[in-house]
């Protein structure tokens, strides 16, 4: 094991820890010593405590992985440790850095970044180098967004939330009976789900006009257009429709790429249907349409600046408006991910046990 | 699961359902519009919080076509926005902007008001809720107020209409009940909400989580304990170009009369049943009244005023308040003001509230320090340090919001030598995200009928009765006024305040 050694890194301008063939203690030890430096240069300088996030990624593509982490903005972890899979390697290399902004009159608040270098022997075991780097007491958030599910076996007993993104496995049956299995075992936050939160909010803004709400009893049909790898994304919503209103749902047919079901309510049966939308070039909804016995139909649909809402009424007059609203890109799903390890929505379990239940 | 009229697809949602709105600002060219209400309303719409169906109207004096209050708009929040505009969310939400300009005593700005609301309801086949935002000078809100209901704004079938007014609400206790009748006398209290943006701000909001999620404190929440407590509203800044406002206001009723009481009864108030309006104001309320209302006689003892003179900032030579620009050199308005209060009730009867506020002092700062009574016994040696000092439990509401404690502990070595340390919980290190502006919560709120965060009547009369003798006492003896040198702690009078073994903390 070579010496650990600091320096003035010129990228970063930060005090960089850099081992090779290291330990976690070692790593630890150094994360103490950056905190006693930089505090030691500025004593309005200390450390976020937020939330510890460990990430398990393919070294290959961590570059790809570490810029959706830097562009999460303002929800970013106080923690971060980035753990890259090199195939064939048996020791473990490090760096750890940590970074502020310095502003004029205020606290100088820094964030940790931890990153070590792992072999696929270590995956099993991954919680025996990663539990001594967390800080204790934070909620501690697991995302390994390139599979290694041994991993996250083994660190999910340290870990209150496990971040994944059901759209990531091609498989849906499977991908939804993995965050069930997780969901058993600590609180999942789900980039899927994450991404239909504008559509939810909206819907139920859409029926939420007192004279409005009798119609969520007639609903008859939906149909929601996803992007072709996000029929994950609109299982769950459909999901959180059925468990919402009290439906049955039935299995989902198949026929190429597209999903069909149905559902009992309590006055009628509702015809599901789930359509790829390939024009859309980011993953997650494209639209959604709701129609009712009554012969009334709300569609919304992703436009400039927000969501086009076309409705049309029993006598075939249309509506249209935007609903108000900014994307918020892949990387704000990420950091609404790391927000969301903070709080806690009851309605998920309850919509992926639906979507499961439709997926067959 | 929720019976189906209780929209079952709201539960766990973050952003509650808004019912669709229409929204009037008067005084839509003002500085308050253009500064906070607009870039407020563009940060809404960017995150997706506005209602699915929202309309804006603005209304002022000055002539102007839509698309020139479009474009001034525009321009505003890009100016002024705390989000970088995306240009798409601005274009859709200014898309169909109204204007209607007029005198506010003119009839006709409340038919043409009338008829664009009324169309909106129509596009949207819906009666839209109507919030009129009063934005004015406070001198408008009367006229406003008797012209909405002469003209059948203050109510709409199968909707509901609400009236936000900014502070100030009144100057005295006479013009608030003044005020506040000619505003009952139009809307029921309910539809009414008076703004004071103190309690839009997160760090406000999060006094009540710390007390009443904290089982630590309350044991020691009492005057068993507590043996005075500071509010301060310091700032070292000085009145800039606000001085025609600020000649009519001084200290006193720009931040003692609303700021520093609020923070003061959601300090002292009883836990509410429940975080619902009414519950929340009522027990504020009952904190006001118990506050000894001062005689005549009495204001000297209990309040001090000052006004800074010339002085240093940041190294620099700084003018004194009667120096500065618009301000007559014989100004006799107070720049500082500082009050001891007792709240005279089971918890608190015997402990001193002092509150102080200024302009041009040390520091910027806003914090609530709560300090304990001494140990009653000392066992330790004091000599060779500092020695033990009571506990002081300071809440920092800007700039870097925050609770710290300090605690005496054994300095290293082999005597026991006791000094005070800090133990500090910065907020901004355990949540990263951006602090919503006050507005955008408060217009929100409004739109939404949340009244928590909003004056009642009874509240604001409250303030006013602790607050109008001290006002009066003042403006029978205007001066001269102590002096402070900018940049200093204030007056040294307000020494005289304090009781006991306390002091002020330094600035």
């Amino acid at each position: 094991m070579s010496a650990g050694s600091f320096s003035a890194d010129p990228v970063l301008s930060d005090d960089v820890w850099r081992e090779q063939d290291t330990e976690p203690s070692a790593i630890e030890s150094a994360l103490r010593e950056l905190l006693k430096r930089r505090h030691a240069e500025k004593a309005s300088f200390v450390p976020a405590r937020v939330c510890n996030l460990v990430v398990v990624v393919d070294r290959a593509w961590r570059g790809e992985v570490q810029n959706r982490l830097e562009r999460v903005g303002r929800y970013h972890p106080s923690r971060t440790i980035l753990c890259a899979v090199e195939a064939g390697r048996t020791s473990l290399d490090a760096w750890a850095t940590m970074s502020a902004e310095p502003t004029e009159g205020d606290i100088c608040l820094a964030h940790e970044h931890v990153e070590i270098e792992i072999g696929p022997s270590h995956l099993p075991h991954l919680d025996t180098i990663v539990d001594p780097l967390l800080v204790t007491d934070l909620s501690t958030v697991v995302w390994s967004p390139h599979g290694h599910d041994e991993a996250v076996d083994s660190l999910v007993a340290h870990a209150q939330v496990v971040l994944l993104d059901s759209v990531d496995d091609p498989d849906i049956e499977r991908a939804l009976a993995r965050s069930t299995s997780l969901a058993d075992r600590a609180y999942v936050v789900d980039l899927a789900w994450l991404r239909s939160t504008p559509w939810r909010e909206r819907i139920s803004a859409s029926f939420d006009p007192r004279p409005l709400r009798p119609l969520l009893r007639s609903i008859s049909g939906v149909t929601i257009r996803h992007h072709p790898d996000s029929a994950a994304a609109a299982l769950l919503l459909v999901g959180w429709l059925a468990t919402r209103l009290g439906w049955e749902v039935g299995t989902a047919t198949r026929h190429g790429d597209r999903w069909h079901a149905k559902a009992h309510a309590r006055r009628q049966d509702v015809a599901i249907g789930l359509e790829p939308a390939p024009e859309q070039s980011v993953r997650g909804l494209a639209g959604v349409t709701i129609e009712t016995a009554g012969g009334m139909s709300l569609s919304l649909d992703r436009g400039a600046g927000g969501l086009r809402a076309v409705r049309r009424d029993r006598a075939g007059r249309l509506q249209e408006w935007t609903i108000l609203g900014a994307s918020r890109g892949e990387a704000g799903i990420l950091g609404e991910g790391v927000r969301q390890a903070l709080l806690r929505d009851f309605t998920y379990r309850p919509a992926l046990a639906a979507a499961s239940a439709m997926a067959g | 699961m929720a019976t189906v009229e209780e929209n079952p697809l709201s539960e766990a949602l973050e952003r509650l359902p808004v019912h669709p709105t229409t929204l009037v600002i008067f005084g839509a060219t003002g500085d308050l519009a253009h500064r906070k209400l607009l870039p407020a309303l563009y940060n809404l719409a960017h995150e997706g919080a506005l209602p699915e169906r929202f309309n804006l109207i603005g209304s002022a004096r000055r002539e102007m076509s839509d698309d020139a209050f479009r474009e001034t708009a525009r321009d505003s929040i890009r100016r002024f926005s705390r989000t970088p505009p995306h240009e798409p969310v601005l274009t859709a939400l200014l898309s169909d902007i109204r204007y209607v300009s007029g005198t506010f005593d003119d009839p006709a700005i409340y038919d043409k008001l009338s008829r664009i609301a009324t169309e909106f309801d129509a596009q949207a086949a819906l009666p839209l809720n109507r919030v009129f935002y009063l934005s004015t000078a406070p001198g408008f809100f009367p006229v406003i107020v008797s012209s909405l209901g002469a003209s059948g704004l203050d109510h709409t079938e199968g909707a509901e209409v609400r009236v936000v007014i900014e502070k100030p609400f009144g100057t005295d206790l006479e013009t608030a009940l003044v005020l506040n009748r000619a505003v009952l006398s139009v809307f029921d209290e309910p539809q009414v909400y008076r703004i004071d943006h103190y309690l839009g701000k997160e760090t406000v909001q999060n006094m009540l989580a710390f007390r009443f999620a904290n089982g630590m404190f309350e044991p020691l929440w009492n005057r068993n304990f507590i043996d005075y407590v500071q509010i301060t509203a310091a700032e070292d800044i000085g009145i800039g170009s606000r001085a025609g406002y600020y000649e009519k206001a001084g200290a006193f009723r720009d931040l003692v009369q609303n700021h520093m009481l609020q923070l003061l009864t959601l300090l002292c108030m009883e836990p509410p049943v429940t975080f619902s309006a009414d519950e929340v104001r009522g027990e504020k309320v009952k904190v006001l009244h118990a506050i000894h209302t001062p005689t005549a006689e009495e204001v000297p003892d209990l309040a001090v005023r000052g006004q800074y003179g010339p002085g240093l900032y940041a190294g620099e030579p700084v003018p004194g308040y009667r120096e500065e620009e618009d301000v007559p050199a014989d100004s006799t308005t107070e720049t500082y003001a500082a009050l001891r209060l007792e709240v005279d009730n089971w918890r608190w009867a015997g402990v001193p509230f002092y509150l102080r506020t200024g302009k041009r002092l040390a520091r910027k700062v806003t914090e609530i320090a709560v300090t304990l009574k001494p140990v009653p016994h000392l066992a330790f040696a004091q000599e060779g340090s500092v020695g033990v000092r009571p506990n002081q439990l300071v809440l920092t509401v800007q700039p870097n919001e925050g609770v710290s404690l300090s605690l005496g502990a054994k300095i290293p070595g082999t005597r026991m030598r006791i000094r005070p340390v800090n133990m500090e919980f910065l907020y901004g290190t355990s949540f990263m995200s951006q602090s919503p502006e006050a507005y955008e919560r408060l217009i929100l709120d409004a739109m939404r009928g949340e009244a928590t965060l909003f004056t009642r009547d009874d509240e604001v009369e409250a303030q006013w009765r602790i607050c109008d003798p001290v006002l009066s006492a003042w403006a029978q003896t205007p001066g001269p006024l102590p002096q402070y040198p900018a940049g200093s702690a204030g007056p040294a009078e307000a020494g005289g305040l304090l009781r006991g073994d306390a002091h002020w903390r330094s600035l």
